[in-house]
């Protein structure tokens, strides 16, 4: 059963690979399955623009190897992957790290679309201000000021109180 | 405020500009893969020597101690760049007097010993690093490769790929003399 199994397993993972070489896997599917798993955050130095799981080339080859050799040795994941990222740096990790190099890169797009965001409220609410305060200064016009509406009430005061002149 | 704002445009295509500048530039090399190894220490490594040739076997303690800083050249019979790149690495040991290290990379006895018969060996000493687990602890995506080594097993300068033609070769002599191990001015 357990050997079908593992049989059925590695049909379909030869399947989804081009790459990883029936001598490279490893006889427990659940390691395996992680190695792969692994192999698809490394970068290849040599082919730089994809993962080690899916590069044929020498190199390549190597590092899935030492991955399942870590594996096996009983590294976690994130043990596996700092132990290639030691020797090659951040540049093997497809998914780039939290680091002081990178915040830029992580919260630029994030700031960017805030800026956006805050750039088009502004706009669109001083154009709307825009308008209404146009329509108040109209009415305005034909509204006195403080000033104007104490003298006007003191002329009526003094009128009412005699004084006609 | 509003003023300001009118220089924004200005500041945003002077930012963009800088980016295309950075990545038009004819020097910088996009493919380079940076090196985690420069001003570290060398990594752990213990490789016996290639057999059949007298040369005896590199470690990482044969980095450390020397008199100057030394020359650590990957190669292999089956590189071709290695074989452009020899006459180069031979005239500095011969003429400049630098200690050249190799590590035979994925290499068949047989076929390095043949190479180092036939081209000559201008290594003092030579690991065989057959698996290439040496060369993933140097974190080398290809041969060749060279690195300077300073005497405390310090990784100085790395250079990917062959130290052949004008540029190469003016900017490997020039880590070298920037290393000590070269004569400031000299040709």
């Amino acid at each position: 059963m357990l050997r079908a199994m593992t049989f059925l397993i590695a049909m379909t993972l030869a399947g989804m690979a081009a790459a990883v070489e029936p001598d490279e896997m490893l006889s427990d599917p659940v390691l395996e399955a992680r190695a792969r798993d692994i192999s698809k955050e490394l970068r290849c130095v040599v082919c730089l623009n994809q993962n080690i799981d899916s590069s044929n080339a020498g190199v390549a080859r190597d590092l899935r190897l030492l991955v399942r050799e870590r594996l096996v040795a009983g590294d976690t994941n994130e043990q596996a992957l700092a132990f290639i990222q030691a020797r090659y740096g951040d540049y093997v990790l497809l998914n780039p790290p939290w680091n002081a190099k990178t915040y830029v890169l992580w919260v630029a797009p994030l700031a960017m679309v805030i800026a956006a965001l805050g750039i088009g409220f502004a706009t669109v609410r001083q154009r709307r201000a825009g308008g209404r305060s146009a329509g108040h200064s109209a009415v305005e016009k034909n509204q006195l000021s403080t000033d104007e509406e104490l003298e006007v009430a003191n002329f009526i005061e003094h009128y009412n109180s005699g004084d006609r002149s | 405020m509003k003023r300001s704002l009118a220089f924004l445009p200005f500041v945003i295509a002077v930012i963009f500009g800088g980016f295309f500048l950075w990545g038009l530039n004819p020097e910088r090399d996009p493919n380079e893969v940076p090196t985690v190894l420069i001003s570290q220490p060398a990594p752990e490594f213990d490789l016996a020597p290639v057999p059949d040739i007298q040369t005896p076997g590199l470690s990482r303690d044969d980095l450390v101690g020397n008199p100057g800083p030394v020359v650590v050249n990957v190669f292999a019979s089956w590189c071709v760049p290695c074989r452009a790149e020899h006459a180069v690495l031979t005239s500095l040991v011969e003429r400049d007097r630098i200690v050249l290290f190799g590590i035979n990379y994925k290499d068949k006895p047989e076929d390095a010993a043949r190479w180092l018969a036939e081209m000559g060996n201008p290594y003092s000493r030579i690991g065989s690093d057959s698996s290439g687990r040496a060369g993933i602890e140097w974190g080398i995506s290809g041969v060749p490769e060279t690195f300077i080594v300073a005497p405390d097993g310090t990784v100085l300068f790395r250079y990917v790929g062959p130290v052949v033609g004008d540029t190469p070769v003016r900017k490997f002599r020039a880590a070298l003399v920037e290393a000590g191990a070269l004569p400031k001015g000299g040709a």
